[in-house]
């Protein structure tokens, strides 16, 4: 395990706990040892939790405040197989793809510190396209409710009018965030494969695009359980 | 000096987990994702189904953040610094539903009467 943690820069053991707490926010030193990158990147992911959690807290306020009935959201996400109507298919299909991405980018971040380069680019790439696959996906998803159902931000026969502005919002958002990760993911896949961080001596931007990566998986998790399954 | 320090502790840590690690929790969040997508396949209803969907969705927050985020193998006080801040947000939700429920009851008695 981390035993060999970085200390005061003086050479004085570390301390664990509550004391290695203490020590690390008032020592006159640099209070987290980990690179300024990966620490940036925690915090931007810290204030993007709140702007979700702000949409989905909203999300819980009109759906418990609406007085219409919330649309059978396992019967509105069903795809049909044959002749039978399975529920919630498409969704379940698209946070599989998302968690095998999830999958490979752990992979990259293992590879990218064995400095191996080729398996690193070529995972970073396997998880840009299940990405851009998801957001195919529910560009699907989208039209398909758009244009079939007819549902709109302001309201749609199904049921309450809340459930649109939240459906386009939530995911959305969501939607954009996995886009902008596809785009992050080819831009430092590249710089892989053309050996920038070889030059560089480090490897960590490869852990700070996964960090990224898997905050968007992270924030499935919560759209899955909390919008389409509750 | 500190600064080459910090770079051998990130090239450490990334080398010690065996990619096997990895592998197990993606099994094990294919796993915990089909159990929570049963519960709407099998129509479960009620307080078990909110009681299984959050438990399923904590189980799996949890293994990305701790183990694929690597927030497992972080000092304490970052840990502190970045798991800390969202649960202001408990309050937050507390008061937004009690104001949803509010905002309900009194829909209700406008609309009905």
């Amino acid at each position: 395990m981390a035993t060999d943690v970085i200390t005061a820069g003086a050479g004085a053991p570390a301390l664990e706990g509550l004391a290695g707490v203490s020590a690390d926010l008032a020592a006159d030193k640099q209070a987290f040892p980990v690179p300024w990158g990966k620490l940036m990147m925690w915090i931007f992911l810290l204030s993007d939790t709140f702007i979700f959690s702000c949409f989905l807290t909203g999300y819980m306020n009109v759906r418990i405040s609406t007085t219409a009935a919330w649309p059978n959201v396992s019967k509105v996400f069903s795809l049909a197989v044959g002749q039978t109507e399975v529920p919630l298919l498409l969704i379940a299909i698209m946070t599989m793809v998302l968690i095998t991405s999830s999958g490979t980018m752990a992979m990259a971040v293992n590879f990218g510190y064995r400095r191996n380069r080729s398996v690193t680019t070529s995972l970073m790439l396997i998880t840009a396209g299940l990405g851009a696959c998801f957001v195919g996906m529910q560009a699907f998803e989208w039209s398909k409710l758009i244009l079939i159902e007819g549902v709109r931000p302001w309201g749609s026969h199904l049921g309450a009018p809340q459930f649109g502005a939240v459906f386009f919002m939530v995911t959305g958002f969501h939607g954009l965030h996995v886009s902008a990760g596809v785009v992050y993911l080819c831009v430092i896949a590249m710089r892989v494969w053309n050996g920038f961080y070889d030059r560089k001596g480090t490897y960590e931007t490869v852990e700070v695009v996964g960090l990224y990566w898997h905050f968007v998986d992270l924030v499935w998790v919560f759209i899955f359980a909390l919008f389409y399954l509750w | 000096m500190d600064h080459t320090a910090v770079k051998d502790h990130a090239h450490a840590e990334g080398t010690q987990h065996p990619v096997a690690i990895y592998l197990w929790i993606w099994l094990l969040l294919f796993v915990v994702s089909s159990f929570s997508y049963m519960v709407d396949y099998f129509h479960v209803q009620g307080v078990l189904r909110w009681t299984l969907i959050l438990i399923f969705m904590i189980v799996k927050a949890g293994f990305i953040v701790m183990i694929f985020m690597h927030m497992a193998w972080e000092r304490l006080a970052l840990k502190f610094a970045i798991l800390l801040p969202p649960l202001a947000l408990l309050v937050l939700i507390a008061l937004m539903a009690i104001e949803g429920n509010y905002t309900f009851l009194t829909r209700l008695a406008s609309f009905v009467h």
